[in-house]
């Protein structure tokens, strides 16, 4: 594989109301410091990741392209999923070795509409999607299948917030991650690029897999998709240091630990993760930012970063990163 | 940047009439079964039954084969989750259960609701369909499940003409003037109320009739949470009462104190309406 590795990284002061901004106006700042960070301000592939229910508009990513002054024409796509899986089809593209540079970005307001039944709508619309099966409800399905130290989570991922400017200033420990305004980017480089800079989270391996939709169809109390990623991106390779993990309720965080074969020596979401600020589609972004940030800041030799989409834990994205390609 | 009260304006996302979906020929066959009040699976090559059905096997990719199987129409709960506050597209509007119910012959198990008290719902819970009356090919038309009958109510009634006997007549004659009527042993001396013929510890013949009351002490108390048309509210208070110059309790109703605020030693004095005892009443003092 071509070696690439992240260069920049920047997120909102995350809020758990709408402060008045609309999404371009969301992105500019963390898009300009990236920018500045990676002394780019042109990239060969561009990529974001947001969702058309949240903005509660078609097409919304196209009016988020204001934002980066996309004239000339640029190299640009788009997932409607959370931007790390943005990255990963940004990480995709760089490996076809013709350009060097990427900008990733994700952005979501949920303050502007009902998260728990937005999220209904990603059901299938056959069998769950009838129903009104939200959110809570099936988080609530799998959080009945795992015996889980939850309030622990909670309140270890609370102390962990204290000290990130960046997370929702939440006056007590939560299990279920808060609605949340936010945005995020990062910038990926390859080829030259890399040789020019000093401070890069290289990303050794990374790797996506995916469950059957229906809850009803696997085992609730284990996550076949995320242990699958996990092996595929090497996290077993060498000693974790720290994991970002996509938990956006508390009991999550075990059936994950598990998967990732993570040991009681690995540091899991020293940021606060999702139950600290979940600005949903930049959310598993952040975790590979936040997880490249302990790498290129030395606190971390070895870091993973793991993002989520679908019904419980349905597909799973991982990553593992490093100083050393 | 705008941190000041900015303009909000309500802004409504919808299709008109919804969106058409095509079912294909596996999810079709499932839908038109559960309007003809049916629940069938399909199997696969490895031979599971997927319910409710998929194009192909999550297991391997492959398609499933083109034989579908009756299940249920009763299953099992395994995991549930409880929803306190229903929300407005939920399939029930009070709180009800979220369940996974692997249904009789199936190997996978279905999402649907539980109408089900919270105290009832555990996982192993049985539970059959509650269909709606009338089904358009639509998950839907299983409006829920309930969990199987293990309990009926047997309700009993009968009349009968009765007399109180010679004793009780006495002292029900009694209480319409509002007095106690009691009776002394002439051997032990115990003084009974209500007042009787014999004495029933030492057979003595009572012949020796007073009067006790109408203030006594609480002796002993129950807390009673089951409404009862003579009890003064839920909960109410039974309690035996030593009237003054008795020695033995009677049973009565506690009126015009809440339940937390009895206690044993706790001197009170008879209500009276209608001819008889409405109930005991805290004695104030003057």
């Amino acid at each position: 594989m071509r070696p690439v590795a992240v260069a920049a990284f920047a997120q909102t002061t995350h809020t758990g109301h709408d402060t008045g901004l609309s999404e371009p106006e969301l992105i500019l700042p963390v898009i300009r410091a990236v920018r500045e960070q990676s002394g780019l301000t042109e990239f060969g592939f561009t990529c974001s990741g947001s969702c058309d229910y949240l903005a509660g508009a078609p097409f919304s990513f196209v009016s988020a392209l204001d934002a980066l002054g996309a004239w000339p024409p640029i190299q640009e796509s788009h997932v409607e999923m959370d931007a790390a899986f943005a990255l990963y089809e940004a990480w995709v593209r760089l490996q076809h070795g013709d350009v060097d540079s990427a900008l990733v970005y994700g952005f979501g307001k949920s303050s502007m509409g009902d998260l728990r039944e937005i999220m209904t709508l990603q059901l299938d619309p056959y069998y769950l999607a009838p129903l009104g099966l939200d959110q809570l409800s099936y988080a609530g399905l799998q959080g009945c299948a795992v015996s889980s130290t939850t309030a622990d989570i909670a309140r270890r991922s609370w102390e962990s917030a204290q000290t990130n400017p960046y997370a929702l200033k939440l006056p007590e420990p939560v299990e279920t991650a808060p609605i949340t305004d936010g945005a995020a980017a990062i910038v990926l480089v390859a080829g030259d690029l890399l040789r020019e800079r000093t401070n890069l989270a290289y990303i050794n391996g990374i790797a996506h897999r995916i469950d059957p939709h229906y809850p009803g169809m696997r085992d609730l109390a284990r996550s076949a998709s995320a242990a699958a990623a996990a092996t595929a991106a090497g996290v077993g390779e060498g000693p974790v240091d720290v994991a970002e993990l996509h938990v956006q309720f508390a009991h999550e965080e075990t059936i994950l630990a598990e998967a990732l074969g993570l040991s009681v020596d690995t540091v899991i979401n020293p940021s606060g993760g999702p139950l600290a600020a979940n600005p949903v589609m930049a959310t598993g972004l952040i975790r590979i930012g936040e997880a490249a940030a302990r790498v290129m800041d030395g606190t971390a030799t070895r870091a993973v970063a793991h993002a989520t989409s679908g019904p419980c834990l349905q597909h799973n994205l991982v990553a593992v990163l490093s100083r050393e390609s | 940047m705008p941190s000041e009260p900015h303009p909000e304006i309500n802004h409504v996302l919808e299709f008109p009439g919804g969106y058409t979906r095509s079912t294909g020929p596996v999810i079709g066959r499932f839908l038109t079964e559960l309007r003809a009040g049916r629940i069938v699976g399909v199997r696969t090559a490895g031979r599971r039954v997927l319910v409710p059905p998929l194009e192909y096997d999550p297991a391997t990719g492959e398609p499933v084969t083109d034989e579908f199987v009756e299940v249920g129409p009763a299953g099992t709960v395994r995991e549930w989750t409880w929803v306190e506050e229903p929300r407005k597209n939920h399939p029930l509007d009070r709180p009800f259960a979220w369940a996974l119910i692997r249904l009789d012959g199936a190997d996978t198990a279905l999402v649907h609701a539980v109408d089900a008290p919270v105290k009832a719902m555990r996982t192993g819970l049985r539970v059959w369909p509650r269909w709606r009356h009338d089904r358009v090919g639509s998950i839907t038309d299983l409006e829920c499940f309930v969990p199987e009958v293990t309990t009926i109510v047997a309700n009993v009634r009968t009349e009968y003409t009765v007399t109180p006997g010679a004793a009780l007549a006495r002292y029900l004659d009694a209480l319409t003037r509002e007095v106690f009527l009691a009776g002394r042993c002439p051997s032990c001396e115990s003084v009974y109320v209500p007042y009787r013929l014999s004495c029933p510890q030492c057979g003595s013949v009572i012949e020796e009739e007073l009067e006790v009351g109408p203030s006594g002490t609480v002796t002993t108390f129950a807390i009673n949470n089951l409404p009862d048309p003579r009890a003064p509210q839920v909960p109410f208070v039974s309690a035996y009462i030593l009237l003054d110059g008795a020695d033995t309790p009677i049973i009565a109703l506690l009126g015009s104190v809440a339940a937390g605020e009895v206690t044993v030693g706790m001197r009170v004095r008879a209500v009276f309406e209608g001819g008889t005892v409405k109930w005991f009443a805290p004695e104030r003092e003057a």
